[in-house]
Formats: C-alpha cells, structure tokens, sequence
C-alpha cells in the first residue's frame, strides 16, 4: 500500500443507519487502522437499493464497487479478501452503476443520490449542482417560472397541480413578504424519497427553493418536516449554515444583491398537516387544522401573505430543469404527466428502494423487474399506490402506464409515488378498516364527513366482516364513502374511501361477499 | 428526544420558551425546546408559555393535545416506538406490537411498563418502508426488526436508561 488514501463509501441515510451502517463504519475504520492501511471515509446518501443496505463502496480506478449487504462481523474478511482493492468476497456486488436495479433507472432528480457526500459543497458543484441557479440568475422572474410551466412540471405530493401555475400567481401579486414553503411532511406509509433527498442531497432541495425565491420575489423559505426524522432536520440545518457561509444563501445570494434565507421547522406528528393548509397553520405556531379554500394560499397563505407551497421532490426537481432546460425535462414522460417520478417500493418487497423512471412505466415491470416479487415468496396480492389515502390496485391493472390520468380513470392515484406491496395473507377488509381507523386518529375534525365518517367507516367494516346484516351495512359503506368523497374539506376525509372502496371493489371475498364473476376492469 | 434533564425548574422552563419568543410562529419550536429539555411539557409550564405569546391558556392546551408527538405527562425512561402503518404491516408489524407489549409490559397505545423503564407508543411511518417493520427506540432508528432482534435492541437500550 503506498500514497493516497483509498475512497471507501458507508451511507449515512436513516435506512442505512437503520440497519446498523454506523457499526460498520467504525469497524472498517477500526480494521484498516489496525492494518495499517489508509482509507479515507465518506459517508454518503443511499443509492436506494435498501435490501443491501448497509451497502459499502470503495472507489477503484474501474469505478466504485459495492459490497453489501455488510454486517461488523463481515469486516475483517472483507479486508482478507482485498476489499480496498475490490476482491472477490461473497459480498462483493461488482460495480455499483452496473447492479440492473441502478443501471435500469432514469435519474434525474436522484442523479446524484448516493455518490455525493451530502454536506460536500464541492461535491455538489462537481456534479452539475448549483447550474440551475446559476441560470437562474441570468433570468428575468418571468422566464424562470415560464421554464417551470414549460417543463411540465405537477406537483410530486400527491395533488399533481402543475407547479408554475402556482408560481405564476404568486409573482404577479404584491406584497411586501411573500414566502416558499416546502412540504416535507412526508406522512404516508411507503414513502421516503423527501427523506433520502433532505439526508442525502439537501442542496438540491435548498437550490430548488432559492430559485422559487427568485422566480416569485420570496425573500425567506420554510422547511417543514416531520418530527419522525430527526436526522433529514439535522442534515438541512447544516446543509443552510453551509451554503449561507458560502454565500448560497442570505442578503446577497451569490453576490446578486437579491437575498433569499431558509428556516427549518420541526412538525410534531400530526398526518393531516401534510395536507398544504394545515402545515400553514402549523407554521404559524396553531393547531393543524385545515383551512377552507379560497383564498388560495398562493394569494393569502403563510402568515397571510402570498405563498409558494410544493413538496420536496417538486422544488428538487426545479434545478435540473433550470440547468438543462424545460425541453429536455419535458421529453421524458407521457400525455400530461412530464418528466420522472421517484418511485418507492416498499412493504412486503424483495428488493425494496428507490426507482426514478420517467412517466408510464407500469406497476408489473415495477414490482418484478426491479422489486423481484415478494420478500416473503408468496403470491403479491395487492399494492397500494399513493400512500393511506392511494387506492388497492389488483393485478388486473398492473398493466396501466404510470400516468396521472391513467391511474384516475381507474378511481387510483400515484400519489406521492409509494407502493406498498403485500403477498396473499392480506386481508383487504382488514386493511379498509385500519384506513377508516387512521383517518379517526389522525382527521383535524374541521369537518364532519371526515371526522365523523371515519368513526363510522370503522364500525360499518366491523359489521360487514361479522355479518350483522351484510348486505345493508355494504350499502351503508358505500353510501358513507360518497359522503366522505364529495363533503370533506380536505384530501384525508375526501381520499380516505379510496383504499376502502378499492378493498371491497376488487377483493370483495374478504368482507365475506361473493367473488367478482367477471374480471375487474 | 432524549431528555437531557427530567427535573427542569419552571423559570428554566419559560426562559427555554421565552428564547422564540420574536420567532413568526414561535410557538411549536418553543414547544419542541421545552419537551427536548424536559421530556414532556409540564401541565404548570402552560400559563407562562401563554403569556410569553400573548395567548390564552386554551389556545396553549389546544396546540400541545393537537399533536400527537407533544407528551403532557413524563414518559419511560426509554421509550420505544413501533410503526404500525401499512408497509409495516405488510412485514408482521401486528405481531411485532404485540410481541413489545407482551415482552415490555405495557399494554394500550400509549402504555409504560409498571417499573417505569419502558413506554410503547405506535408510530405512523418512519420513512424505512423498503426494511419494514421498523422502529424507533430513544433516539435510534432501526429496521428488518425480528422479535429476537426487537429483544436485543430493548434490552441493551433498557439497561442504558
């Protein structure tokens, strides 16, 4: 061994820390010292491939290897195998773009995910980081947020709405304040793409919102992430130190006199404040309740002043549409829904993570081309797309493009791009009651379709599965989800009929009801 | 979430709020501060956190019971959080709850175990869906969890609190 120290990568993402990757950090450190062999250590994002994790890279001139998935106790034999160099070792996965899962993908927001050091700034600008504010920079307002519209861009949480409309508005109001809120209240079960970005490329997410600012006139962003990850606050707050030190941020960003400033809040586990009105109030020190629209916060939103409030994904996905420009964004993608979306398959997966695909892949290429079927071997039996509120999709509409329109037509949504994948000891009257049960707890009780329904919802499934009176209480289902869809407020009262009414649609043998006689369509 | 001193004296308390005091908003950091410092927020720290932001004592009450993360009352010493939302259940989470409440005696949603070490709480996705189930044990995310797994984990954190 001689010279340079050898590159070697263990995550740092929660899902890596998870499964122990700081053990395992140590004891290659521990090894290597004992050995006397110089490595140098980075802790990086996660590639996304979770089954693997944690997943350790070491950086050869072929490019990075990857080995995994690495217990403490594989330590010292990795290191007899010639790890630095990337010997053979049972765990060697040979070089990590080449892994199909990876190699299959389209990344553009999760480009560099996993490759980078997230708190590196120079990392970060050596892979195409900080191009799209540069950019930016060089615009009039009016042609950045025309990039935006013409990039197609929806909104990544759930809601689809496209995102320069909402920009638009907010640059043609006056107001002394205005302000970018970026939701990262990422509550529903299957998801993770906010979090991998917040932990692992969080100056995407700053860049994205810095460019909001100029494109609109905000002055000052607020992230607002849940209180479940400690870790994505801890990663923003230095990220915003680092990037405000090195003049990214505050009175002057990068010397062009317009200033633009990010504050990190902490939520405190209420799903609901997912929903854009209720993470205002939150914000504003309140209880989460959600708030009748009009006015769109847009024009009265954050302390009452005009607001720009999109997820995550859609203010990271800004960047490289102002880097590489609205064509080249809009090229990927089918019919009205532009551009990638990073996928997440999660629950009873074999290989369960992060897929970034343009707009039509389907759910089966999803669940066995990259999820490789089931953890536990048996038969998928449903998945759930779009998170709680995201409807029980059945084989039979494996097929149906990921498209926005697609999936509606189908009385389905992609949501925030989750899937939750469960094999055949599912019980699907089970799983609609647990949805009824969790609009109960979580519902903000502004209104009574939601408040009240659910309760209710919880009740009815309860009689149907003992069969007091099974063909009513149906109905009765039925009826309550139709009041529920078309009364509430918000999209945790009006959503919540989807995964029950796609439960008793579709399987309808677990509420104790005769099968289907015809394929579902 | 680790509670850096449960016997925090009032003033220190108000004095924790008072510091976002000028904050927009400053109510759910000062929220958040006093629960970091104390564990919980205390029933006799409300009125003085009120008058700090000019608000009523309901109003207070009302953003704390809103919340399910915000504790009015102390906690275990070592509190262990078990996600029960859909991925979760996909991977056993209904066994695995139950297993905690049996192995740590606590027993309901929000339960201590009568030696006061340990309190089991549901929570509504951690974001380690691709390594369900997963949970959350003081201030340690861990995942893949299998009962013998759940064991050690508890164990080594219950001897630590």
């Amino acid at each position: 061994m001689s010279g340079e120290a050898i590159i070697v990568y263990v995550p740092r993402d929660s899902a890596a820390l998870a499964v122990g990757a700081d053990r395992v950090a140590k004891a290659i450190e521990a090894e290597a010292a004992q050995r006397g062999l110089t490595i140098k250590l980075v802790r990086n994002g996660s590639r996304g491939m979770f089954w693997l994790e944690p997943l350790v890279e070491v950086a050869t001139p072929q490019g990075r290897v990857a080995y995994g998935p690495v217990e403490t106790d594989d330590v010292a034999g990795m290191f007899d195998a010639g790890f630095l160099q990337a010997g053979a070792h049972a765990l060697n996965l040979g070089l990590t773009e080449e892994i199909p899962f990876l190699k299959k993908q389209e990344r553009l927001t999760f480009a560099r995910m996993g490759i980078t050091d997230p708190l590196s700034l120079d990392d970060y600008e050596a892979h195409e980081g900080f191009a799209g504010l540069r950019r930016a920079l060089t615009l009039e307002p009016q042609a950045i947020v025309q990039q935006v519209l013409d990039s197609g861009l929806r909104g990544r949480g759930g809601a689809a709405f496209p995102a320069g409309i909402k920009w638009k508005t907010v640059a043609a109001t006056t107001a002394k304040q205005k302000y970018i809120v970026c939701n990262a209240d990422e509550g529903d079960s299957g998801t993770y793409s906010d979090r991998m970005t917040m932990e692992g490329d969080p100056y995407m997410l700053i860049e994205g919102m810095t460019i909001a600012g100029l494109a609109t006139g905000a002055t000052l962003g607020y992230i607002y992430v849940r209180s479940e990850y400690p870790h994505s606050v801890a990663v923003l707050d230095a990220a915003i130190a680092a990037a405000r030190a090195a003049g990214y941020l505050g009175a002057s960003v990068l010397g062009s006199g317009r200033a633009f400033d990010l504050i990190v809040r902490m939520a405190a586990g209420a799903y609901v404040c997912g929903e854009e009105t209720a993470l205002l109030e939150s914000l504003e020190g309140k209880r989460g309740i959600v708030r009748a629209k009009p006015p769109l916060p847009a024009l009265q939103g954050l302390f009452g002043q005009p607001t720009v409030i999109n997820n995550v994904i859609t203010l990271a996905s800004v960047p490289i549409i102002l880097a590489r420009g609205a064509d080249f964004y809009k090229n990927f993608g089918m019919g009205r829904s532009r551009g990638t979306l990073p996928i997440q398959l999660a629950g009873n997966i074999k290989h369960g993570g992060l897929v970034e695909r343009a707009f039509g892949v389907t759910l089966r290429e999803l669940l066995f081309d990259y999820g490789g079927g089931s953890a536990s071997g048996r038969p998928i039996k449903t998945v759930q797309v779009g998170g709680p509120l995201g409807a029980y999709v059945p084989e039979s509409q494996w097929d149906i493009p990921f498209d926005y329109e697609a999936y509606a037509a189908v009385g389905a949504v992609l949501g925030h791009g989750g899937l939750v994948v469960h094999d055949d000891t599912a019980d699907l009257s089970k799983l609609a009651r647990y949805a009824m049960e969790f609009c109960a707890i979580e519902s903000c009780g502004k209104c009574t379709p939601c408040r009240i329904g659910s309760t209710r919802g919880v009740e009815v499934i309860d009689k149907i599965t003992r069969n007091q009176n099974r063909p009513q209480q149906v109905k009765l289902l039925r009826d309550l989800c139709d009041t529920m869809i078309n009364g509430s407020l918000c999209a945790m009262g009006g959503m919540t009929p989807y995964p029950v009414l796609s439960a008793l649609n579709h399987y309808p043998q677990d509420f104790g009801l005769a099968a289907p006689d015809r394929k579902a369509a | 979430m680790t509670p850096a001193s449960p016997s925090t004296a009032l003033p220190d308390v108000l004095a924790i709020a008072a510091r976002h005091a000028q904050e927009p908003g400053g109510l759910m950091p000062a929220l958040h501060a006093v629960q970091n410092a104390c564990g919980y927020i205390p029933k006799e720290s409300v009125t003085g956190i009120a008058e700090i932001f000019n608000l009523s004592r309901a109003e207070v009450h009302g953003v704390i019971t809103y919340y399910h993360h915000f504790r009015s009352e102390p906690a275990g010493r070592c509190v262990v959080q078990v996600c029960r939302a859909e991925s979760c259940q996909s991977m056993g989470a209904d066994a695995l709850w139950a297993h905690a409440q049996t192995k740590l005696g606590c027993s309901g949603d929000h339960g201590t175990s009568p030696d006061g070490v340990y309190t089991l709480e549901p929570v509504y996705c951690l974001g380690l869906c691709a390594s369900s189930p997963a949970m959350v044990v003081g201030s340690e995310v861990h995942a893949r969890i299998t009962p013998a797994k759940f064991d050690r984990i508890v164990a080594e954190a219950g001897v630590a609190a």
